[in-house]
């Protein structure tokens, strides 16, 4: 079948409309959040599950790979297209289903925003927890596929511990549910495996998520320090007191310049490092912690402590840190954000390394990350324009892995291994370890032809090509 | 990861070309994205803020040259700025729309709807008000003498160009007076607390005479001494949009010149579209030797209406208004100058009425000044949507600040068939006021 042939499948299938395959629109799927880039062949945009069912068992007949895209804000190249791929995107498969507040529960198609979700079941008192910092703007699809994280999952854990159930489309095009809107499942917890397996292993087409009450109080502290070592150990204090925040994060000096560029967030010019605490529960409880925390700000070396009730003026506090990242274009046009994590005592030594590696390879590095997990997000700042830029930028980043790895920790938090950390595996897993990951994907997708080339290094040694072992559910 | 492409020069070029230090700070992180009303409307990346920077700059880097489908994306473009509002790198996406609006017209790029537009309207009527003035005259003879009519049962409108059979059909009855500048000083009725200039505009005082002088009134309920000169003009907001960077520079300078000698110390504009134009007069003017400085007190100087009473502060009116009313915001007023609590705090000084807040209130009525005659499309679903967070309020009193969107609203409830007023704040205020 040759390619205009394999168009009007596709568009057969979904619409003529809805199909984009001119090379002047194609250039804007080129790229997602991070800083790799592939054009695909084409974009295919289903309504529903049997057209996402019937375009990925028309490639798979077709030999042609596929990729899952929900808005392209991902932060590891997760939704770059495979050479020779087409991109499969849920901007319209974008509705709410259903919401079970009694249940807490809701039933959501995989392009809803995750930030659209949130505020509609708060109507009922209830939230989705899981909180991207590109929450208003990333689909819950997309979420799935990378276990995406953000300041909020401290307390409650990532987008994993928050899914109930898909339904998914594997790569011949088959149909099958994982998990179920129960609370537990028995047998292998299937749903688990799939969170996390940036589309390789399949494409979820309706996703059940865990809806949690809305706390009855929340309170945010806004601590100004000096700098990231004082800050560290106002972490360590709050933790020590046995306290667990529902969000501990922190910016340095450099992202904070950056967040003062676009819009004054209130942050003082001499402000070292700002940390955001953000404590929830019952009114008695988070008042009387609350004291805890505020006397631990000062007593480990605070310039200034600003704390807020109401949801308007916590909305302030949290402004600069949503900011950040977007923020970070008014210092260099590209950044590439490093997502390592360190057991939290290390955190004040491996940012100190992370300032070495700054000057060694003369690349600005901002710091803007989740302080109470150890996820580090070291943004190293360039011009990809600038010729031999980008592979310097890469060396770095290398070089700030190792130092994650040496320290204890690892090489992703939040993002997915995607295309930028892929080369980075082998410092953390054995051959072995990665034949044994991917026989867990041929079980899902023998013919890897679902985003293939991303999470494992190039040439890693693929299982040969076999007969699907996991059945799958009865839809 | 990047293709190997052979690269073209880049397809922008001149003094008014995009700046690369406004392109590049776009990270394309996405956040912009569900705040872009063509992008809630169409699911396509293609028409979302990211997706056209993205095109203007593989245009920059001489990836591809500019296209008739990549002008079909940056036209799309309401230039509503809501992504300019959340934009978290603080990226000038109006100023660079503009600027690549610009490069195309020089390029004689411009789809033919908005090349025809051009011709008859941005590059004739508006730079004249006098022109202007007469041809709405015309109009308004035409439909008193019921020709409107005749015309429109005659079925003769279908063989009018499509945009302009479209503005034909929007042409509401033109203000029973228009609202004409004048030397004459409006004298406040109290003890007087400062002078300022009232900017007439171009189709605000043909249109929305009334409002006009409810302006007046307001202000000089309020201890301003209002004066509207003669010899002022559109502000060019217009042009400017579409590209048309010089004209738009040289009616900035025939309202700076009109507007300043009054000796007044604030001048203020009840269009929320003019009053985010003229604070950008000094961004417009800026390598004009002769005008750079006035631009750039032009700019300080300029308030918008609702702005300016809530800093006085206004009086805030003693008699009951028992109504309930709603209110949209205009992306000029919200967007560009992040005015959003100014016309509320207003609306909520009067007694008796309550304001009932619909869904998605800054979300573009798709008005978006001659949008609605270039795109209308796109234009039609805007509204559509619109109207709908308007119905789910049950309120059929609309307020808002800006006259497009108050022609687009009539429009929409015109199509719907249902009755419902559109009022400007200061409209409201005005009754409040007479009521006392």
């Amino acid at each position: 079948m040759d390619f205009s042939q394999f168009l009007k499948g596709l568009q057969g299938i979904v619409g003529e409309q809805n199909v984009v395959y001119h090379a002047d629109d194609l250039l804007v799927f080129e790229y997602d959040g991070s800083v790799d880039r592939r054009l695909p062949d084409a974009v295919v945009f289903p309504g529903n599950t049997r057209e996402v069912s019937q375009v990925i068992s028309l490639a798979y007949e077709t030999g042609v790979p596929v990729v899952g895209r929900g808005t392209g804000t991902g932060l590891s190249g997760g939704a770059i297209s495979p050479p020779g791929g087409i991109q499969v995107a849920f901007t319209r498969m974008n509705k709410i289903l259903e919401v079970d507040t009694e249940n807490r529960m809701a039933l959501v198609e995989p392009g809803v925003i995750n930030l659209h979700l949130d505020t509609r079941v708060r109507k009922d008192s209830l939230r989705y927890a899981p909180d991207p910092s590109s929450q208003k703007a990333c689909s819950l699809g997309g979420n799935i596929a990378e276990n995406s994280g953000g300041p909020h999952c401290l307390a409650y854990g990532t987008t994993t511990n928050h899914v109930l159930g898909m339904e998914v489309v594997l790569e011949d095009g088959s149909i099958v549910n994982l998990g179920s809107l129960a609370r537990e499942t028995i047998g292998y917890d299937l749903r688990g495996v799939f969170t996390g397996s940036e589309g390789t292993f399949g494409i979820a087409t309706k996703i059940a998520v865990r809806l949690l009450p809305v706390p009855e109080a929340v309170r945010t502290f806004l601590g100004i320090f000096p700098d990231v070592e004082t800050a560290c150990t106002a972490v360590s204090a709050v933790i020590e007191h046995g306290i667990v925040p529902a969000a501990l994060e922190m910016i340095d000096a450099l992202t904070i310049q950056a967040v003062q560029n676009v819009s004054d967030a209130g942050y003082p010019d001499d402000a070292g490092a700002v940390l955001l605490i953000e404590l929830e529960g019952l009114s008695d409880e988070v008042c009387e912690i609350g004291r805890e925390v505020e006397a631990a700000l000062w007593d480990t070396g605070a310039t200034l402590v600003r704390t807020a009730e109401a949801a308007e003026e916590r909305q302030q506090l949290w402004v600069g840190r949503n900011g950040a990242l977007g923020a970070l274009g008014s210092i260099a046009p590209n950044y590439f954000l490093v997502d390592g994590v360190v057991p939290r005592t290390q955190l004040a030594r491996v940012l100190g390394r992370v300032a070495d590696i700054s000057r060694e390879y003369d690349i600005p590095i901002a710091n803007v990350f989740h302080a109470g997990d150890g996820n580090l997000h070291p943004c190293l700042l360039f011009d990809e324009r600038k010729e031999g830029t980008l592979q310097r930028v890469m060396e770095a980043g290398t070089a700030v892995l190792q130092v994650c790895v040496d320290a204890g920790g690892t090489l992703t938090g939040e993002h997915g291994v995607g295309l930028e950390k892929k080369e980075q595996m082998p410092l953390v897993f054995s051959d072995d370890d990665m034949a044994a990951m991917i026989s867990v994907r041929d079980s899902f997708a023998p013919d890897n032809t679902l985003n293939p080339g991303k999470i494992f290094p190039d040439g890693v040694k693929q299982a040969a090509h076999g007969q699907r072992t996991f059945p799958g559910m009865p839809v | 990861m990047t293709e190997p492409i052979t690269l073209l020069p880049s397809g922008f070029s001149g003094p008014d070309a995009p700046a690369e230090a406004d392109l590049y700070r776009c990270v394309h992180c996405g956040l912009c994205l569900s705040s872009c009303p063509t992008y809630v409307e169409t699911a396509l990346e293609m028409e979302s803020p990211r997706g056209r920077i993205a095109l203007m700059k593989a245009v920059n880097e001489g990836r591809i040259e500019i296209t008739p489908r990549i002008v079909s994306h940056w036209e799309a473009c309401l230039q509503c700025r809501a992504c300019e509002a959340v934009c978290p790198s603080g990226v000038p996406y109006g100023r660079i729309m503009e600027r690549t609006r610009a490069q195309v017209k020089n390029a004689g790029l411009q789809s033919k709807e908005l090349k025809r537009f051009s011709k008859f309207f941005l590059n004739s009527a508006l730079p004249n008000p006098g022109k202007l003035r007469l041809g709405a005259h015309l109009i308004r003879v035409y439909q008193r003498l019921g020709l409107q009519k005749l015309l429109r049962l005659s079925h003769l409108l279908h063989l009018l160009p499509g945009g302009i059979a479209r503005l034909e059909s929007q042409l509401p009855p033109l203000s029973k007076k228009f609202f004409v500048p004048s030397n004459t000083v409006h004298k406040t009725q109290g003890e007087k607390k400062m002078a300022v200039a009232l900017l007439s505009g171009c189709v605000m005082p043909l249109m929305q005479g009334p409002t006009m002088e409810a302006t007046v009134r307001v202000l000089t309920r309020n201890g301003c001494d209002v004066v509207v000169p003669p010899g002022q003009g559109c502000c060019g907001a217009l042009n400017a949009h579409a590209g048309d960077i010089a004209n738009s520079r040289s009616m900035a300078r025939t309202n700076i010149d009109s507007l300043m000698a009054s000796g007044v110390e604030r001048i203020i504009t009840s269009s929320a579209g003019c009053g985010s134009s003229m604070k950008e007069y000094a961004e417009l003017l800026k390598d004009d030797p002769e005008y750079q400085e006035k631009a750039a007190r032009f700019s300080e100087m300029t308030s918008d209406v609702t702005e300016f009473l809530v800093g006085l502060p206004f009086h805030a009116p003693t008699a009951t208004v028992t109504r309930k009313i709603t209110y949209q915001d205009p992306c000029h007023l919200a967007h560009a100058q992040r005015i959003t609590t100014a016309p509320r705090i207003i609306l909520n000084s009067i007694p008796g009425l309550e304001l009932v807040e619909m869904e998605n209130s800054s979300l573009c009525c798709g008005g978006a000044g001659i949008y609605s005659s270039t795109q209308p499309a796109l234009s039609k679903r805007l509204l559509s949507r619109k109207m709908d967070s308007i119905e789910e309020t049950g309120v059929n009193e609309v307020i808002t600040a800006n006259p497009g969107c108050m022609l687009q609203v009539e429009q929409g409830f015109k199509a719907k068939g249902k009755s419902g007023k559109v009022r400007h704040v200061v409209d409201i205020l005005d009754e409040a006021y007479a009521l006392e």
